[in-house]
This record gives structure tokens, C-alpha cells and sequence, in this order.
């Protein structure tokens, strides 16, 4: 079952060589076995994901299968509402939330016959890199026990790494896809910003959300963007532009594509064995036939800065529904005001907190423009250097993260928790569609990721390079052993 | 260098009630943050155009028409008080 791919899974299904029911009392023996260990799960959706699964050998059996993704075991971040199943996004102010209905990625995943094993851990409120700040327990990375998995979606990241589901969705917002993908040695994709509806994701900052996959390669990663991607009149932000075949398109290589290396994403605080991996990619990139220049993006560095102005911002403005009126926990207070403080001051922890309050203040009458309005500007300024280097080159190469995972605890400080961001906010600003590959791993055994970077609505090249770049290298073959 | 009368006012704008080692603990974190931050007010953004989104937009809009919506039962469902078809909440206007 470890490291087995959606494509392998489904392939084998049509052969009749492996039952779907089968295989998903498979993955859910080895959750109910590991999962202990990991912590990916909040909530494992057993009944459910048994009778899909038999609805899905049905229809194996009678030859008509609903497409590429019938019968796949997957899992869903707790942050995606499911209708009738328990949807906290990781904070006890929604301990005891249910749905009362799907999102619509979730409505495509069961269109297409997927099999959703289940909820898995994540940062509260999507808003952290270690997934240590879920307020029920924290994910261990399957690598190093002792070790994050990274987060947001952290644990969709170890579900997948782990063997405990076969691909899995998360959302990205300033990188919570890709650097947990890193972090656990599984690819993750960022698409463009409204490639896929946000609707039924509960939001945190609305510019720069996104649903984002986790699997075991491109190939699965392309599948599972092709099954949720697409316009949806109950997303105003989607956009309506075709979707291509994406796994159609994955051959031909990167021959002859200009691929650009940006001096500021090799700067002080990178890892030496991260620097030296992801440069020995790149050159496995240029053997293959591409083209690499270096490239420059000097406002790299304010980036950390003005997404922590941004995201805070949106999120004390989105996280305001959360009053103790509607859903959710209630704190009885003795107005409707001091309800609304009691029951955010109980159900929100440190982290959501401290979110709230820095987005509160730049928001606030007197700082606006210094913050908000000049970190806007900022963003603008991020965007233009994008589109100045993709007037001369097809996709952007660098490290996904500064540093390999770091052990539970060790980034204490809240700054030094977001300093981890530094590489992957920038596509998350630009809405740019982006995405981590298996690139190595230091000497302690831990993964490393490339990142690619591409234009907008470009997916297409970028999982072309990402799956050339996978084909001429051994890293998807090492998975971790759990036991 | 933010006060602890800022933090205050902050935090009843966001209807957060913090207990007093809450808001000192705050307005120290905070206060490394925005120190931070603040480098970003030395940029030069004269006559730069704000982005409010990643993608281009415009209005989005569709005839207003009847469609199916969630019933009062299910929208009302995870009402931590709920009295018939009404959340209830805590009197606001006094008799």
C-alpha cells in the first residue's frame, strides 16, 4: 500500500487485479494501525468511504467507471465543509460543527468517484506552518516522528507520505501546501488563483486562498487538479477559462523551456543541503534540455512583511463570523457584545488570536493606509517582477523552504514560525500557480523540495517540467517506514 | 511601539475578551511583529496601483432569480440557541 499511486490504484482496479472495497478497508487497517503514531486524522469517515468504495467496484465491475479518480482513497484537510461530517478547521470554536453542505471541490471529488477516507489535522484555521497549532493534537511528521510535517496542511501531507491515504487535498495560502509537501517529501501543487472554487472552504484570507493537492507524483498531482479545477457560479473569484487535460499534457518534456533561477531565493538563511540539492536540480532540469538563466526578484524580501499585514487583515475580517450566534460555540455573556468576546476569547487559540489582532490594528482607523494600503502597493510591486522574469522565461526554479522540518517546539516565536514562508508567499501573492517536487534529502534522512514557479493559468508547463524532472530521478521511490 | 491602551482598544474592535496576562503577552508579540513589519514603510511606492486580488476582476453578475437553498432546518441545525426559526441571542434593546 506504501507509496502505491492514485494512477497505479485505479489501473489495477480496471484490470480487476485489486478490489476498491478492498483497498480502502486497506487504508483505513492502516490508519486505524498508525495513525496513532502520525496524528494526520481528526476525523475518519469509515462508513462513508465503505459504501463509496462499494458503489465504486460496482462500477468497475459493470465496466463504467466514473473516470481517473473512481475508487481513489483520499483525504480532505479539515478546513473543506463536508455535508452531515463534523468540520472543525482545527479550532474548538467549531469543535462541533457539521455542515449542511459540500463544498464544491468536495462535490466534484465524489462526482469522479473518489473515496474520502476522512479529515485530516491542520493548523487552526489554516494559519500556521507545523500544524502545532491545531487545537485538538499535533501531526508527526512519518519522516522523523519527532518532527513537523509543516502546515498548515500538515496533516494531508503525512496522511499521503504515510501511506494513510493515497492523495489528499489542502489549502494554500501563503504556502501551506507546498512547504508540507517539502517538509514530507510529496509533491504539492499551488494552482492559479481561481483555477479552483473556493466555495465550502472555509476562508482565511479570500485574495490568496487556495484548494491545493498532495500525491505521490505528477501524475496523480495532474489527476487530482483536473477533477476540481473549473469555473463555479458559487465562486465569484473562479475563473472561466477551459481546463485542460492536464495528464494529457504531462509528456514532451523541457526541452527548449527557458527556466529562470532567482538570485534572492539563494540569500542568507537557506540550508547548505537544501541549496546544494535543489542546484543539483536545476542542472538535472538543464541536462534535460532546458534553458537556465538567473533571474532577479528583489522584492523577495519584503514579502514575509506584507503578508503578514494582508492575510492577518482579510482573516480578522473573515474569522468575524464567528460571534457565537449562528454556528459554532457560544459563551453565554450578558450582551450580545461581551457574548461575542467571551466566545472568541474561548474558542480561538494564541495563534488565530494574535492573527486577529494584527490584521484588527492595520486595519484600524489611523493605520490603514501605512499598513494595509501600503502592503497592497507592496503586492503590486511583487507582481510586476513576476511579470518582468516571465517576459523572459517559461517558469521559475528555487527552494521550496529555507530549512528542512524542525522538531515540534522549536519555532516558538512567532516570527521565526512565518520566516519559514519566505519562499513560497511570493506565487501565493501573484496567485501564480506553483509547485513542490521531491528534490533529495539532507543528511539526516529528511525530504527537500524544488519549487517551480509558472505563469498564470500556465499548470500545464509546470507539471510537464515537474514530471520530467520527477522521471529522471530516484526521490518518489523512498518512502518512510512506519512500522 | 505599540501601548497596552492600543492593544486594548484593538481587542474590543475585534471582540476578543483577553485577561490581562493575555493582552501584555499580546502587545509583546505584537510589538516584535510590527517592528518587523515597519520595514515595509521604507519602500518607495509612489504612484504604484494597490492589488487587491491575484487575478484581474470585474462584477460579477447573474439574473436574480429563484433558485433551491438551504432549508430552515439545515441552516439552523448547528444554532448554539435556537427558538423556532430564529436565533436567539441575548436581548439588545431594553424594554
Amino acid at each position: 500500500m506504501l507509496g502505491t499511486t492514485i494512477h497505479e490504484l485505479t489501473t489495477a482496479f480496471a484490470r480487476g487485479e485489486r478490489s476498491p472495497v478492498a483497498t480502502a478497508e486497506a487504508y483505513l487497517a492502516r490508519i486505524e494501525a498508525l495513525d496513532a503514531k502520525v496524528g494526520a486524522y481528526l476525523t475518519v469517515m469509515r462508513d462513508e468511504a465503505l459504501a463509496a468504495a462499494r458503489d465504486a467496484e460496482a462500477r468497475y465491475r459493470a465496466g463504467r467507471p466514473l473516470g481517473p479518480l473512481d475508487g481513489a482513497p483520499i483525504a480532505l484537510k479539515d478546513v473543506f465543509c463536508t455535508r452531515g461530517v463534523r468540520t472543525t478547521c482545527g479550532s474548538r470554536i467549531l469543535e462541533r460543527f457539521v455542515p449542511p453542505y459540500d463544498a464544491t471541490m468536495v462535490t466534484r471529488l465524489r462526482t469522479a468517484g473518489a473515496i474520502l477516507l476522512g479529515k485530516t489535522n491542520m493548523d487552526e484555521f489554516a494559519m500556521g506552518s507545523s500544524t502545532e497549532h491545531s487545537a485538538f493534537h499535533v501531526t508527526r511528521n512519518p519522516w522523523d516522528l519527532g518532527r513537523v510535517p509543516g502546515g498548515s496542511s500538515g496533516g494531508s501531507a503525512a496522511a499521503v507520505a504515510g501511506g494513510l491515504a493515497a492523495g489528499a487535498f489542502g489549502t494554500d495560502t501563503g504556502g501551506s501546501v507546498r512547504q508540507p509537501a517539502a517538509f514530507c517529501g510529496v509533491v504539492g501543487l499551488k494552482p492559479t488563483y481561481g483555477r479552483v472554487s473556493r466555495y465550502g472552504l472555509i476562508a482565511f484570507a479570500s485574495s490568496l486562498d487556495h484548494v491545493a493537492p498532495f500525491a505521490l507524483d505528477v501524475v496523480d498531482t495532474a489527476r487530482l487538479l483536473g477533477a476540481v479545477a473549473g469555473h463555479d457560479p458559487l465562486d465569484a473569484t473562479s475563473v472561466s477559462v477551459p481546463v485542460p487535460d492536464y495528464e494529457a499534457e504531462l509528456a514532451g518534456g523541457v526541452k527548449g523551456l527557458r527556466i529562470g533561477v532567482p538570485d534572492e531565493y539563494f540569500g542568507t538563511g537557506l540550508d547548505p543541503e537544501i541549496e546544494r540539492a535543489v542546484r543539483a536540480a536545476i542542472e538535472v532540469l538543464r541536462d534535460l534540455g532546458a534553458t537556465i538563466e538567473r533571474v532577479s526578484l528583489p522584492t523577495t524580501e519584503h514579502g514575509v512583511a506584507t503578508y503578514y499585514i494582508v492575510a492577518p487583515a482579510e482573516a480578522s475580517s473573515n474569522l468575524a463570523r464567528y460571534d457565537g450566534v449562528k454556528y459554532g460555540l457560544r459563551v453565554p455573556g450578558k450582551d450580545l457584545i461581551d457574548m461575542a468576546g467571551r466566545t472568541r476569547a474561548a474558542g480561538f487559540g494564541a495563534e488565530v488570536k494574535r492573527r486577529i489582532m494584527l490584521g484588527t490594528y492595520a486595519l484600524s482607523a489611523g493605520y490603514h493606509d501605512a499598513y494595509y494600503g501600503q502592503a497592497q502597493k507592496v503586492r503590486t510591486l511583487v507582481r510586476r517582477e513576476f511579470e518582468a522574469a516571465f517576459a523572459r522565461v517559461d517558469l521559475l526554479a528555487a527552494p521550496t523552504t529555507p530549512g528542512v522540518a524542525f522538531p515540534h517546539g522549536a519555532k516558538a516565536d512567532p516570527l521565526a514560525m512565518y520566516m519559514n514562508d519566505v519562499y513560497t508567499i511570493p506565487a501565493s501573492m501573484t496567485g501564480l500557480p506553483a509547485v513542490s517536487v521531491p528534490c533529495g534529502f539532507s543528511a539526516a534522512g529528511l525530504p527537500i523540495g524544488l519549487q517551480l514557479i509558472g505563469r498564470a493559468l500556465d499548470e500545464v508547463t509546470l507539471l510537464r517540467a515537474a514530471h520530467a524532472y520527477e522521471q529522471a530521478t530516484p526521490w518518489r521511490r523512498r518512502r518512510p517506514d512506519l512500522g | 511601539m505599540i501601548s497596552r491602551e492600543d492593544v486594548e482598544h484593538v481587542a474590543r474592535l475585534a471582540r476578543l475578551a483577553l485577561d490581562g496576562a493575555e493582552l501584555e503577552r499580546m502587545r509583546e508579540q505584537l510589538d516584535g511583529i510590527l517592528a518587523y513589519i515597519d520595514t515595509l514603510r521604507g519602500l518607495d511606492t509612489a504612484g504604484v496601483e494597490p492589488t487587491s486580488h491575484a487575478v484581474p476582476l470585474v462584477n460579477v453578475m447573474r439574473e436574480d432569480e429563484r433558485r433551491p437553498c438551504l432549508s430552515q432546518d439545515d441552516a439552523l441545525a448547528n444554532a448554539p440557541d435556537r427558538h423556532d426559526a430564529f436565533f436567539r441571542v441575548p436581548r439588545i434593546i431594553e424594554d
